[in-house]
């Protein structure tokens, strides 16, 4: 299982990459495992306002419909359009061209109470 | 319960579900891949789940015919047929294959959910003469379909799999083979008692065949608008609001049944009709239970939905009233907060040619 050691990770299986006062989002290499076929996503509207914790977008497999979380509070600065033409990305590439989208981070500190990849390791049993 | 493949399922990777409590592979390695392999190569099932009862005795006919909606009296010894078992009213309690395996020998399958329900139903109504066993814990089945499940026949038995449809043969004592099937391809079925399962499986695989799950059972049989007995139909919904006129013979003097589904068409007009619906825009999978919207108004909810995998859209089966079961008729399908453009189209959703 691909855990990034440069990445920070919620209990409920997003991943934040943290560059400045931005992050960009998007599910682990685990999560997408466990959702099977990606068949639909998405993406939050650029210029949203999530909290962390708070449902940001939504992903469906064939089988199910599942919501993901944004792992910090922020304002949603861009949406990545390609997963919406070709969901299957989020299963073929989740740390690379599956990502989600794009945060301006309103409370840095909430970095802090995420996994890091030995956390997010021991969380997922692997 | 476990099927006599459970292991089978682990060893190939299957991510196991409940399934009227049964433990079921919903897939192995993913439900597109496995509905592809059904649509153009072959894929097998494990369909030990579902239930084979065994009629026998003279009278058989005569008394299956009094229970069941279509007529076995003019099916063929060798022959299968689609038919249903209806409640007094009329609704549907279940939908089964029957096998004519002699003049007065039936192999009748149903489906896991229902065969308590089913079994109590026949040996409730059952008659001096006839023979009525529930074999289901048994026996084991498999169902191989693709264009390329004639190819794995001829692997396995050595002889051409049957060329015509709905046929049933006692291939060994006490194992049948079938050209039956849930998802619109060629294909058979092969029923056995449980110790050859997990030989018939490998045997199954070595010549060719994907695994499938439950998964992609469904969405095969959706886009073929096969309905799903629990969901598509129920005791409070006929075979004629199902679209399922087909398969009931109301020339039959009697069965139960009957005289409702001659009242109901008496009406002249249905209350409901089964219609398929193809979503016409982007939109997420449609589920079972989403609201469909005519003219702005909440009118009925979908029984079964997916995003067909062959065909790339959303599509839908969902009872509606009348007057607007027409094709071409435009509805909205509900999901989430937001409303995806739909039109009534003829069954079935994939044509084949």
């Amino acid at each position: 299982m691909n855990i990034p050691e440069n990445l920070r990770y919620a209990t409920s299986h997003e991943w934040i990459l943290v560059e400045g006062d931005t992050g960009t989002v998007g599910i682990t290499d685990h999560a997408q495992a466990e959702l099977t076929d990606i068949v639909f996503a998405e993406p939050p509207a650029v210029g949203k306002s999530v909290q962390a914790g708070a449902i940001a977008a939504v992903v469906e497999s064939v089988k199910a419909a599942s919501d993901i979380y944004s792992p910090v509070s922020g304002e949603v600065i861009e949406r990545n359009d390609a997963i919406e033409a070709d969901p299957s990305l989020l299963n073929t590439d989740p740390f690379g061209s599956g990502w989600i989208f794009k945060i301006r981070l309103t409370n840095p500190d909430e970095l802090t109470s995420l996994n890091d990849a030995a956390g997010y390791r021991a969380q997922i049993g692997g | 319960m476990r099927t006599p493949l459970h292991d089978q399922h682990l060893a190939a990777g299957g991510r196991i579900v409940d399934f009227a409590g049964w433990e079921m592979p919903v897939q192995y390695t993913g439900i597109l891949q496995e509905h592809k392999a059904v649509r153009e190569s072959c894929g097998v099932f494990d369909i030990s789940h579902m239930g084979e009862f065994f009629v026998e005795g003279p009278g058989s006919t005569i008394w299956l015919d009094s229970l069941l909606t279509n007529n076995l009296a003019s099916l063929l010894v060798g022959k299968a047929q689609y038919t249903m078992l209806l409640n007094t009213h009329g609704g549907v309690i279940d939908d089964l294959i029957a096998y004519r395996l002699e003049e007065e020998k039936y192999l009748l399958i149903v489906n896991a959910a229902k065969i308590d329900e089913d079994a109590a139903w026949f040996r409730k109504h059952v008659v001096q003469g006839v023979q009525f066993n529930d074999c289901s814990s048994g026996l084991a089945a498999l169902a191989i379909q693709g264009p390329k499940a004639a190819s794995v026949f001829e692997k396995i038995f050595h002889q051409p799999m049957p060329s015509e449809r709905n046929r049933v043969l006692e291939i060994q004592p006490g194992m049948f083979i079938a050209t039956t099937g849930y998802t619109g391809e060629d294909g058979f079925e092969w029923i056995m008692p449980s110790a050859n399962a997990s030989a018939s499986w490998d045997a199954v695989l070595v010549s060719g065949a994907t695994p499938c799950g439950l998964g992609a059972r469904d969405t095969l049989r959706l886009e073929m608008c096969y309905p799903l007995n629990g969901s598509d139909l129920s005791p409070d919904r006929s075979p004629l609001e199902a679209g399922l006129g087909f398969f009931c013979d109301l020339k039959k003097t009697a069965f139960i049944g009957r005289d409702a589904l001659i009242a109901q068409k008496q009406c002249a007009i249905l209350p409901h009709k089964l219609c398929a619906l193809r979503v016409t825009e982007k939109s997420p999978p449609i589920r079972s239970h989403y609201r469909v919207f005519v003219n702005g108004e909440p009118v009925t909810e979908t029984t079964s939905g997916a995003l067909s995998p062959s065909l790339g859209c959303g599509i839908a089966l969902a009872y509606l009233p009348p007057a607007y079961c027409d094709p071409d008729q435009e509805v909205e399908i509900e999901v989430r907060d937001r409303r995806f453009r739909a039109v009534v189209i003829k069954k079935p959703f994939l044509k084949k040619p």
